[in-house]
């Protein structure tokens, strides 16, 4: 459907990509870890690779979680925009598929959060 | 020459003043006067069917209006001179205040904004009177609100800039972007959305716990200000149904189109009253009710008996009030927790429930709130007592539509995000739940352009790229004052010295 309006009623996106200066977003769903209250919204460079993205904006964005410390992420179960997705640590983030927008979950089997109830 | 009857009646006075103000144009076509009354579909054959039920004139209602506002700021008057703050329950009661005055008052302001353009664009003239009286109503409650709020932001932080967080701060873009949504629609989408989907169907959950839990809390200038507006309330309330059974009675027509925008505002709403949910159960120290038991009596039982009401129009209840109503029990403390973790950007301070509280709550939410919250706040209390008081470093996802954050979870599955998305003409969108995710399918032009908080920070319009700037210099929120925990804040010690106590952690006091 869209929008009933007296006039022709086209608006440009607000958040295209090429308003970010260079960078894109990416989400961030850590589920049964609900410490954090929602995906991470993080501003990232398109060309920095999968491991450093993992090492320099993953491990700081968790690190108040007592699971985080236990968490093998590189090695971890990948969701990229609810696909299955097997990332390569050595490629940029772009050349893993990773467009701006995009949402990765990630699940790290054996731990589900502070008293087992996924938070 | 003597006059008989120099007095009209009421019935030829109301007459008088509003049907007879308007004719029937001769030089000009309708649809030129009244050129939004037809694009949204809807069929009106007889706007003199329009009833209404107080036979309100202007002049009535200016001499009515006025003795109430004579009472009401001599009570206020009497508050700021006895002190009235010094009386109330606890000061975290004030954060209750301080989000009412700056996500509540600016959206009065903005409904009278809304029913002052709607009141010209009806070619009824008992609508468009019904419209100009709750224009004027509503732009009062902004003013009488703020004036109730004012001798508190002498004493208190976090009240001093309201109208100016409400157009920027992250968490404020909820309410803004809900009356947006409604005042950018149609005149019979905006009476559908405000009138009755907000104030017939949900205002009750708004007022009755702000103005019960004032009550509650000692609170006699927000009391006052609630009982001087019930009577405007109440007449917004008949306005909302009455709107709806018109519209309805008029053309058989309009029942879909009707349909669709009481699904999307009741949903609307509901996302809305979500901060509410934690005023009740967190930010009032004396509770009045719980969220659950508040959702029951004034949604699920009067919305039940309404909804009843209006199958015979061929109007059902809203789509996904089965997803609302079991959210009743986990509402509150979802987003206690989430303002908890951003307690940086808030003018409001957020805190731990004391022990008394955790075992309310354990009562009023006996299947949900020892399995699935009171472990988060006992982990959340002993992080604090190690020094590690936790707040969240990155920013969250927001809702597309909403624009609450996307910490809403599945109905049965109460650890699991209801997240959804969508790519729409090569943009991808993200929302809170399949409802949200719905009203963008709908109007997708309308939402693609939504101001998202946390995307604006990263694109550089705030005023800075990192949270402290922004909070300071953008939202004017006082770093250190206003924001943060509300154990050891200034607001905790200045009420601590007004009750003659001494903090209870020293240390804290020394910082």
């Amino acid at each position: 459907m869209s929008v009933n309006a007296l006039y022709d009623y086209k608006f440009e996106p607000k958040d295209k990509v090429e308003n970010f200066n260079g960078m894109q977003l990416l989400y961030v769903y850590w589920p049964n870890h609900l410490l954090f209250c929602a995906p991470f919204a993080l501003l990232v460079q398109p060309d920095m690779t999968f491991g450093d993205f993992v090492e320099t904006i993953i491990k700081p964005a968790t690190a108040a979680h007592p699971d985080a410390a236990k968490a093998d992420f590189l090695n971890a179960e990948w969701l990229l925009n609810d696909e299955p997705f097997t990332p390569r640590a050595d490629a940029s983030l772009k050349d893993n598929g990773i467009d701006h927008k995009s949402m990765l979950t990630v699940t790290t089997p054996g731990l589900n959060g502070i008293a087992n109830v996924g938070y | 020459m003597a006059v008989k009857n120099k007095k009209l009646n009421l019935k030829d006075k109301y007459q008088y003043l509003t049907r007879d103000m308007a004719w029937e144009p001769s030089y000009q076509k309708k649809e030129d006067i009244f050129p939004d009354e037809q694009f949204e579909g809807i069929k009106i054959t007889d706007w003199s069917q329009w009833e209404d039920p107080f036979r309100l004139t202007m002049d009535a209602y200016w001499k009515y209006q006025a003795e109430k506002e004579k009472k009401l700021y001599a009570i206020f008057d009497a508050f700021a001179q006895n002190n009235g703050h010094q009386n109330i329950s606890d000061a975290r009661y004030v954060n209750a205040l301080k989000l009412f005055l700056t996500g509540v008052s600016p959206l009065e302001h903005a409904a009278y904004q809304g029913y002052a353009k709607v009141g010209r664009q009806f070619s009824g003239a008992g609508a468009r009177v019904a419209c100009q009286m709750q224009a004027i109503d509503e732009l009062r409650h902004s003013q009488t609100q703020q004036h109730a709020m004012s001798h508190y932001n002498k004493h208190f932080n976090g009240l001093h800039d309201a109208a100016y967080m409400h157009d920027r701060v992250w968490f404020l873009s909820v309410p803004k972007s809900f009356f947006d949504d409604a005042r950018s629609a149609g005149p019979f989408e905006f009476l559908t959305a405000i009138s009755f989907s907000f104030e017939y169907v949900l205002t009750n959950l708004l007022f009755v716990p702000f103005m019960s839990g004032a009550a509650y809390n000692g609170d006699m200038a927000t009391v006052t200000f609630g009982f001087s507006a019930q009577s405007d309330e109440a007449r917004h309330m008949t306005l909302g149904l009455e709107v709806i059974k018109f519209i309805l009675e008029q053309h058989e027509d309009n029942v879909p189109i009707v349909q669709r925008w009481i699904d999307k505002w009741f949903w609307r709403g509901f996302r809305l009253l979500s901060l509410v949910s934690m005023m009740m159960d967190y930010m009032l120290p004396n509770k009045v009710m719980s969220w659950a038991e508040a959702w029951e009596v004034y949604y699920e039982q009067n919305g039940g008996a309404l909804f009843k009401d209006l199958e015979r129009y061929g109007i059902r209840p809203p789509k996904y009030q089965d997803v609302a109503n079991d959210a009743k029990h986990h509402l509150s403390h979802q987003l206690w927790t989430t303002f908890y973790q951003y307690s940086q950007a808030t003018n409001f301070h957020t805190w731990i429930p004391e022990k008394e509280e955790m075992d309310w709550m354990s009562e009023k939410y006996p299947e949900t709130f020892d399995k699935y919250y009171r472990p988060r706040y006992e982990y959340l209390a002993k992080e604090a007592a190690a020094g590690r008081r936790f707040y969240n470093n990155t920013l969250p996802q927001l809702c597309q539509v909403c624009q609450v954050p996307t910490l809403f979870t599945e109905m049965g599955a109460p650890t699991k995000l209801s997240h959804r998305q969508l790519v729409h003409e090569g943009e991808r969108y993200h929302f809170c739940s399949e409802a949200c995710c719905d009203l963008f399918k709908d109007e997708p032009e309308k939402y693609v352009q939504a101001w998202l908080p946390v995307h604006q920070i990263y694109q550089g319009n705030c005023e800075g790229a990192d949270v402290e700037t922004v909070v300071q210099k953008y939202y004017h929120i006082n770093i250190g004052e206003d924001n943060f925990e509300y154990v050891g804040s200034p607001d905790h010690k200045h009420w601590l010295s007004i009750k003659g106590q001494k903090p209870a952690d020293q240390s804290k006091d020394a910082a």
